[in-house]
């Protein structure tokens, strides 16, 4: 008899300390938003605690950013288990490619072919003058066109100022 | 940004018309544009819309490397004034000359070997490069 007694003592006592001990929901809340906050991945994420159950909403800029975030709120103590109802962003778009003329050489073949492009444009004359391709003559507008649309693309650089005009 | 201003109705029409992979960096004093147009008539629309914007396209301030959307077995028509297209063994004017094709006449785009020299393919079955300058893909 005494024993039981000592018993049913011991379990009230224990059932009690383990209530006192189980950290509320607003203290997990406050603890896995504090863990949260000290870590820099995370921006934007919200809480709930029901019951040690963690939800997290919010955007995370990746995956690994979620599956991190869950893993801190895992971490706290008192956290049951972690409902992760964050979404990932969409990725930033790539930056736009830098234009394929960027690059312009006028090496031995490439220098070959402004003068091929120039082989049946009567009247015109080209030089080679640093980085330039410096076109000379009298031109119909039509051949004006051929001749700049070849150096475009050729991907040569070019000065036209002494192409004139054949009336 | 001002080449970016100078011609930015270029760069508005060119996006209007879907040209694909747009891109556009100024460098140097010069305006540098490349992307694929989706015809030859948006390609030449944009050339037109340069020489209206330079005339003459004289200031040397616009790199314009706008191709037109052509993948093998395209039907390339022969842009020449009037004359025959040279069909060549090699990609340079330095090869032999193994094919002719007719002003006006269609033929099949077998590779683009680079942005000058393309290998194409006569109706006879000539096969070989030849000039791009000259060859206008077909819708």
């Amino acid at each position: 008899m005494k024993l039981t007694k000592l018993l049913l003592a011991v379990l009230v006592s224990a059932t009690l300390l383990f209530v006192g001990c189980k950290p509320k929901d607003a203290d997990i809340k406050a603890n896995v938003e504090k863990a949260l906050a000290a870590d820099p991945m995370m921006t934007g994420t919200t809480v709930d605690v029901k019951d040690g159950v963690v939800t997290l909403n919010g955007e995370c800029k990746d995956d690994a950013c979620k599956m991190h975030c869950e893993e801190v709120a895992k971490g706290v103590k008192g956290v049951k288990s972690v409902l992760n109802n964050c979404t990932v962003a969409a990725p930033p778009p790539p930056p736009p490619p830098p234009p394929a003329s960027l690059t312009t050489v006028l090496d031995g073949p490439t220098q070959q072919k402004v003068k091929d492009g120039l082989k049946d444009i009567p009247g015109v004359t080209v030089e080679f003058v640093g980085n330039k391709a410096i076109i000379k003559g009298q031109v119909t507008a039509a051949n004006r066109l051929k001749i700049m649309q070849m150096l475009a693309s050729a991907k040569v650089l070019s000065d036209v100022s002494g192409l004139t005009d054949k009336k | 940004m001002a080449l970016q201003d100078k011609y930015a109705e270029l760069l508005q029409t060119a996006t209007n018309m879907g040209v694909a992979n747009l891109a556009s960096t100024e460098q140097a004093g010069v305006l540098h544009v490349s992307g694929t147009a989706k015809s030859t008539a948006d390609y030449d629309a944009l050339w037109a819309l340069y020489a209206k914007i330079d005339p003459n396209m004289s200031s040397g301030d616009l790199m314009m490397n706008i191709d037109v959307k052509a993948e093998a077995g395209a039907r390339l028509k022969v842009t020449t004034d009037s004359t025959n297209l040279n069909i060549r063994s090699t990609p340079s004017t330095e090869g032999e000359i193994v094919g002719k094709a007719a002003h006006d006449e269609i033929v099949t785009l077998v590779e683009k070997t680079d942005d000058s020299w393309w290998k194409i393919k006569t109706k006879d079955g000539e096969e070989g490069y030849a000039y791009a300058q000259y060859l206008s893909p077909e819708a």
